[in-house]
């Protein structure tokens, strides 16, 4: 066998052409492109929205324009023209199905591909899917099971039909309009997304999951995702993206909401794997998100998530610990390569008592990409016995690439402790001759020491889930993971 | 009249004033120009965020101060290390005192810059390293443009001066409130060994801002201390600008101590150019009442096979504010670099606060680099340990925190400093224990 060294592997992630680039032929029903007042309101008339969720939408509308694009952000890219991008696209086969032989065969077999296959899914353990296909539902499953327990899994237009008050109470109330301009623009011209509302003291039985795609030229998706946890209730939520292979850049700008009220435990799980851009750095997926969740009195919000995908990602799950005893986690695994740029982490803000949060960060560059951390941890002066411990790894392969750490932390409270660590390394030519004197050959060892390197934050997906995680590992880092 | 506006419609004064040499008339010509440009640093920029000048420049400084009292040695020899000989070059209210200085010629050049910009000797080391380093900075550029008086070191080949040099800027409170820019060029050659104490001290209730510009120059295997003191009163601001170039195999080390003072900002930038360098950068911060303290480092790994090790202390009581904000950039070239970071803190009040932003910015595969940051209390167990054996409260908090600092005092070379220190941090903590028996 050939000897397999650091440097075949350089080669073959430089060569690596992303595996998942197809682009599904469904006839699409597209606004034209551009951004007015009138768009806004086509779009809520689209989805037969109350009055007030038109004016929140034109209220968003009036701040964004008057807000300007953040650039301090490590990332550098050519911006998008917001008048260029069409901001509504849904797929033409209406109505809804009531059972998976009647999708459309095309999409189906889209899903194949990804190996998320629904009949599979079905079949597996107690997964449902709100599977959102250019930012409509087409296909939600194991409605019943969760109806049956109060639990509220739907698209946010469905939401606004039927739970109007629950929507209007909860959205916007942790990421508010004026946040920052993708939220802002979010507000406004947001197309669907998921909601989900646990009532009181409800465990769901399942993993709730939900697949976006982007799937249209020219379609920036706009997602908009609202978890409600009522007092007491637990509940596991995944979220998966893959997106077809496209030259001209994508955005996305999503807004993701959670509330974990009074004892409440809501854990996000991400896996994305949007269209890096191929080995020249050209296209790929524009991801700026804005995550973030508020904890009540005793509960606890975990964020975990696989970054392996597109060309510049700009993307800050936080946790607003606001009541006493909460709780903020957050697992992460960037991996940057070619000419991908990922600028990601966390806000953890300590506001009530003795309140927790637990950041574990690990970056992997390669190629010619840059991967940084940006975190905060504030700790605010009423938050007695606030605890933080950060730690943040960062793995280079090659020569080419850049990890960053730019951590800022605020203390303004005596009895606060705050941990941080950060290190930075490359894969040891010592720990390589380990495994080779061991009988293991390169290519293993380097698998199995990336693999180590994230195994911290893989064991926090759940089960369903860790699996693809590896698997997408594998595409971004061929041939380093087994 | 705003502070800006009058720095620069003093410019031209100034300029007359001073002897016009055309090649450092030229630097300070665009040194004005970028600074009337940028003018003074405001909160929306990153390396400023959470250190706000506003407070600071709202009084109404005298740029040049008029008068100059006269001092007598007696009443500041309490803030010289006395006890050792050590060369001195004294300065009040930025004019040179002769008197209660000690320079010299003789195989080595320590005395003033305004000399070395003036004659015709030193015209070439002028123009071979005045202004080379410093960044474009605002404030850099505000000194640059009023740059004239300060120290100026040269140590030849093969050197070690037998003695510390200690430099000392008093301000007298001539005037209500006074603008300092000391400048000060530090050039150590080829193997030679040099140890730096810098102090500013103003002896009344008067303001005084201090904006200093030091360029310090270690040339093949040069060693380098350099010691700031900072123990001013309440109503003195510090803007400290180091820049350090390090040639292969230098050392330099710079240790800053920080207890008083109204607003401190150091901005300490290390530049590597050549292999096997060390650098250390080392600071004790504590402080109480209103103070801020800004610690604000740059080290820039440019070639391999480098060290660096940075290891800041912090101790925040009353309304205090700490700021660390430390950038460890590792450039492609800098292969086998070993950086090092480590901020630790301790908070005694929750009216006390502390940003920290270590940062590592790094483009090379083949490094080991890390930091860390912590922020925390003293540990209820050892306090109660202390107690138990007889020690009361205030002490045993002093000796706990005494020992949380102490690592950084291990690697001050003089003895004399280091217990001066000791009494500070003793004096700070508000104990009389003998820290250095």
């Amino acid at each position: 066998m050939n000897k397999y060294t650091e440097d075949d592997l350089r080669e073959e992630l430089k060569t690596k052409e992303y595996e998942y680039g197809f682009y599904t032929d469904i006839e699409s029903e597209t606004f034209p492109v551009g951004l007015n007042e009138e768009i806004v309101r086509a779009i809520s008339k689209k989805k037969e929205e109350p009055e007030w969720m038109t004016e929140w939408r034109l209220e968003a509308f009036r701040i964004w324009q008057k807000m300007e694009e953040p650039e301090w952000a490590n990332v550098t890219y050519k911006k998008p023209d917001f008048q260029a991008i069409s901001y509504y696209s849904a797929p033409n086969s209406k109505p809804k199905y009531n059972s998976l032989d009647e999708v459309d065969p095309e999409l189906l077999d889209t899903f194949k591909k990804l190996g998320i296959s629904l009949d599979e899914q079905k079949k597996l353990a107690g997964v449902a899917m709100d599977v959102v296909v250019d930012s409509v539902s087409v296909a939600t499953t194991f409605k019943k099971t969760l109806s049956e327990k109060g639990i509220i899994f739907c698209s946010i237009s469905e939401a606004l039909q039927e739970h109007p008050e629950l929507v209007k109470q909860y959205i916007g109330t942790v990421v508010p309009k004026t946040d920052n301009f993708y939220a802002a623009l979010n507000s406004a011209v947001f197309s669907d997304g998921s909601f989900c509302y646990i009532p009181k003291g409800v465990k769901c039985p399942m993993e709730l999951s939900t697949y976006f795609r982007i799937n249209q030229a020219g379609t920036g998706q706009f997602e908009r995702t609202l978890v409600i946890a009522d007092e007491g209730s637990y509940v596991s939520y995944l979220e998966g993206c893959t997106a077809p292979s496209r030259d001209e850049n994508q955005l996305h700008a999503a807004v993701v909401e959670l509330i974990a009220l009074d004892d409440a435990e809501i854990k996000y799980s991400t896996v994305q794997n949007w269209y890096p851009g191929n080995a020249k750095g050209e296209g790929g997926v524009f991801n700026f998100v804005t995550k973030r969740g508020i904890c009540h009195t005793n509960s606890k919000i975990s964020w975990t998530q696989v970054e392996t995908g597109s060309a510049v990602t700009w993307k800050y799950p936080s946790c607003i610990l606001k009541g006493d005893h909460s709780v903020g986690e957050f697992y992460s695994i960037a991996v940057t390569n070619n000419y991908q740029q990922a600028d990601t982490g966390t806000k953890m803000i300590h506001l009530g008592k003795n309140t927790k949060s637990t950041i574990i960060s690990k970056g992997i560059s390669a190629g010619k990409s840059q991967n940084s951390y940006r975190g905060l941890v504030q700790v605010n002066s009423r938050a007695e016995n606030a605890r933080n411990f950060s730690q943040c790894d960062s793995l280079l392969m090659g020569n080419d690439c850049g990890a960053h750490t730019f951590p800022y932390i605020e203390a303004r409270n005596k009895t606060a402790q705050i941990e941080h660590e950060a290190t930075t390394s490359k894969i040891g030519e010592d720990q390589i001759f380990y495994c080779n004197q061991r009988g293991i050959d390169t290519e293993k060892a380097i698998a199995l020491i990336v693999n180590g390197f994230s195994k911290e934050v893989l064991n926090k997906l759940p089960m369903e889930f860790a699996v693809e995680a590896q698997k997408l590992l594998e595409i971004s880092l061929e041939g380093s993971v087994g | 009249m705003k502070l800006k506006e009058k720095l620069i419609s003093s410019f031209m004064a100034f300029e007359n004033q001073v002897d016009i040499d055309s090649f450092v008339h030229d630097i300070r010509s665009e040194a004005i120009k970028s600074f009337e440009e940028k003018g003074f640093p405001s909160k929306k920029e990153e390396s400023w965020k959470y250190t706000s000048l506003n407070k600071v420049l709202k009084h109404n400084y005298s740029v040049f101060p008029k008068q100059v009292n006269a001092l007598e040695y007696r009443e500041v020899k309490r803030y010289f290390i006395h006890d050792i000989d050590t060369y001195k070059i004294v300065f009040i209210d930025g004019k040179y005192s002769s008197h209660l200085s000690d320079t010299t010629h003789d195989g080595m050049d320590i005395c003033l810059m305004s000399a070395a910009l003036s004659k015709p000797k030193y015209r070439i080391i002028i123009e071979n390293y005045f202004n080379k380093i410093t960044t474009d900075d605002s404030l850099a550029s505000l000194n640059t443009a009023f740059s004239h008086e300060g120290a100026y070191i040269h140590i030849p080949k093969n050197k070690l001066v037998e003695k510390p040099i200690q430099i000392i800027h008093f301000s007298t409170g001539s005037e209500s409130a006074v603008m300092l820019q000391p400048r000060n060029l530090i050039i150590v050659d080829e193997n030679s060994h040099v140890q730096i104490i810098e102090r500013h001290q103003s002896l009344t209730e008067n303001a005084v801002l201090t904006n200093s510009v030091t360029e310090i120059y270690a040339n093949k295997r040069g060693i380098i201390d350099y010691y700031k003191v900072q123990n001013d009163n309440q109503d003195a601001s510090l803007i400290d600008n180091t820049y350090i170039n390090q040639k292969q195999e230098s050392h330099v080390s710079v240790h800053t101590f920080t207890f008083g003072g109204k607003l401190i900002r150091n901005n300490l930038n290390f530049f590597q150019n050549g292999e096997r360098i060390d650098s250390t950068l080392k600071g004790i911060t504590i402080i109480g009442d209103k103070q801020h303290v800004d610690h604000n480092t740059l080290v820039h790994h440019r070639t391999p096979n480098c060290e660096s090790h940075q290891d800041y202390k912090g101790i925040f009581g009353d309304n205090a504010t700490g700021v660390f904000n430390g950038k460890v950039l590792v450039d492609r070239e800098a292969q086998k670099t070993n950086a090092y970071q480590s901020n630790n803190n301790l908070l005694l009040n929750d009216k006390a606060t502390i940003n920290t932003k270590p940062q590592l910015e790094i483009f090379a595969d083949d490094v080991k680099c890390s930091h860390g940051c912590t922020i925390g209390q003293l540990d209820e167990n050892a306090m109660f340990y202390l107690r138990t054996r007889g020690i009361p409260e205030k002490e045993a908090k002093a000796l706990l925190m005494y020992a949380f600092a102490n690592n950084v005092l291990e690697s001050v070379k003089i003895n004399e400093l280091k217990q001066r220190i000791n009494k500070l941090i003793a004096n700070k903590l508000g104990v009389n224990i003998g820290f250095d028996l």
